[in-house]
């Protein structure tokens, strides 16, 4: 149980909208939507899919 | 403001509704209610769906439908921060609070405070967590009961009372009568049941608003067309300093970092059946988040609508100033069911974290005020009845904030609560995994933090919550409570890690490493 969960750290992967000079943009749009606005928008599926992904490591784990 | 019957009536419906579900509550699931873990917490009944619904309505509140889009509407690109700042939290919820749910459960927690109180032997460091909660979350209600004045106004249902020089706003009184009642009766259960009403109502606003929307304003391209272009992104930061880039980054993880120490997050958390619940509700939150951002959009909207200059909202907004974005867009948009339909969302939007943070509250002054200094023999009937009663003091007390005092006192408020309530995270979260922090360095933590703080908001004469640091030659503007917190925790490190060099005194701990799950 003590053992070190390393793909927890997969958890830490959102921190990456913290680098706001990559994103202050207006392109490329999408349908109309400047960059800023639906990049920001996009990651929040990424983390769905990051925190599913650590759930299914955490069960297949036994936890 | 003039009065739209078609949406009066589908208002008031949906209203009624949630006031019969709010009472019926107090069957569903029953429980012995004289039990405070049952009144205050639901008995940690709720499964993954309701747990969902639950603290999506607690943490979406009303006010962010509303603010979010006002800042938008009125400062632009900036106010977008509620973006990252949703995609940031739900990770955090995933990873520490199974844990504090497995010790809360485990050792019959009801609030952070009893956590604290546990594992560290303090019960000055508890009612120090206590405090803050509660003082945090008291402008939160009133915020609350601006979103519903805000739409009740909006629908043209102006029945004020003057009394001397006080004006008491009719509906207003009616609802928060309402939602008083049915949260004595029903507790946790009655926002819970309300929340996927909510909820429904919410989901259905934003389908309309992306589908009609874009029609009815010539599509996303003309919205965002006619948004100022200096407004439409952050500005650039000028030589030697991180401008409003470090601004906009620390507010996204400051707010992250401070949501889930609310005391109506920890409820609705503690609230769940199971760790396993914990995790899937964290897997499955975003949801909410989508919704705000396209919700966060409306306030773009209304300015490609141009809604401010036509004078039939011109005394919504000279009353409630970029707050009205929203509801004057609705009103200009949308046929008038729909605008009972939305109107209702957020006013219903409103009820159901007012209850829960008014239990929070109720759960922490019984729990680590009341039984710990003043009747540590209260029966666990007397506990449950104390939290009722507090309930109903907790919301009068943001009914008379926002009757009696200007609406900026709550706003400023609840910018410092933001940065108070994040000092607790040394001994809430940190504690979770640290048993050796020691009690007093963590006080004296809090205690830097909160004065650090709160020194930082009042150089800006408590307009903003961002600070500039000097940081090696480089203006870094942050959000004080990034700012504070790492004040804290150097002092609460720090000072921990000397006493354990100098100090032999056995920690104090009545948790044990199994209770973490």
């Amino acid at each position: 149980m003590k053992r070190l969960r390393l793909h927890v750290l997969l958890l830490l992967v959102p921190l990456v909208l913290l680098w706001v000079p990559f994103y202050n943009r207006a392109e490329p749009d999408l349908a109309g939507i400047p960059f800023f606005y639906w990049y920001q928008m996009a990651w929040v599926p990424v983390t769905v899919l990051v925190t599913f992904f650590v759930y299914r490591l955490d069960r297949k784990a036994g936890r | 403001m003039k009065l739209d019957v078609t949406a009066v009536t589908i208002f008031v419906v949906l209203f009624v509704l949630v006031t019969v579900m709010g009472f019926f509550a107090a069957r569903w699931k029953r429980g012995d209610l004289s039990q405070l873990h049952e009144w205050g917490l639901g008995g940690r009944r709720f499964g993954a769906a309701v747990s969902w619904f639950l603290l999506g309505g607690d943490l979406y509140t009303a006010y962010t439908f509303v603010a979010v889009p006002a800042l938008l509407f009125g400062a632009g690109a900036s106010g977008f921060f509620a973006m990252p700042y949703t995609s940031l939290v739900w990770p955090i919820l995933f990873l520490v609070m199974p844990r504090m749910w497995s010790v809360c459960q485990a050792r019959g927690y009801v609030t952070a405070a009893d956590f604290v109180r546990g594992r560290f032997g303090s019960r000055t460091l508890a009612l120090a967590v206590a405090v803050t909660g509660i003082v945090a979350t008291m402008p939160y209600i009133a915020l609350q009961l601006i979103g519903i004045e805000v739409v009740i106004a909006a629908l043209g249902l102006n029945y004020a009372l003057h009394l001397g020089g006080l004006v008491l706003d009719l509906p207003l009184l009616a609802a928060f009568a309402i939602l008083a009642a049915y949260t004595y009766s029903s507790g946790l259960r009655a926002p819970a049941l309300i929340a996927v009403v909510k909820d429904v109502l919410i989901y259905g606003t934003v389908l309309a608003v992306i589908v009609v929307m874009p029609i009815e304003l010539g599509g996303y391209e003309r919205i965002f067309a006619s948004v100022p272009p200096a407004k439409l992104l952050l500005a650039p930061p000028p030589h030697s300093s991180l401008g409003s880039y470090s601004a906009y980054a620390s507010l996204a993880l400051g707010s992250a970092l401070a949501l889930l120490l609310y005391p109506h997050a920890m409820t609705g958390i503690l609230s769940s059946s199971s760790r396993d619940v914990i995790k899937r509700t964290a897997i499955a939150m975003p949801a909410y988040s989508l919704a705000l951002g396209l919700l966060a959009l409306m306030g773009y909207m209304a300015i490609a609508a141009g809604v401010s200059s036509q004078p039939a909202y011109a005394a919504g907004f000279k009353a409630f100033g970029a707050s009205y974005a929203v509801p004057a867009l609705l009103l200009h948009s949308f046929p008038s069911w729909m605008v009972g339909v939305s109107f209702a969302a957020i006013g219903i939007g409103a009820l159901v974290p007012a209850a829960i943070m008014s239990i929070a509250s109720a759960n922490l002054f019984t729990r680590n005020i009341y039984r710990e200094y003043i009747r540590p023999a209260c029966s666990p009937a007397e506990e449950s009845r104390t939290a009722k009663i507090t309930s109903l003091i907790v919301k009068a007390g943001g009914l008379f904030f926002i009757i009696l005092l200007p609406q900026t006192y709550a706003i400023v408020l609840q910018l410092l609560g933001g940065v108070w309530i994040s000092q607790t995270l040394p001994a809430v979260m940190l504690g979770l995994y640290a048993r050796w922090l020691r009690p007093s360095a963590l006080l004296a933590g809090w205690a830097a933090g909160i004065g650090t703080g709160t020194f930082m908001v009042a150089q800006s004469s408590f307009k903003s919550a961002v600070t500039t640091i000097q940081l090696f030659g480089t203006a870094v503007p942050c959000y004080a409570a990034v700012a504070a917190l790492a004040v804290n925790l150097a002092a609460a490190v720090g000072l921990s890690m000397l006493i354990n060099v100098f100090s032999r005194a056995p920690q104090n701990d009545a948790t044990l490493a199994e209770d973490y799950g």
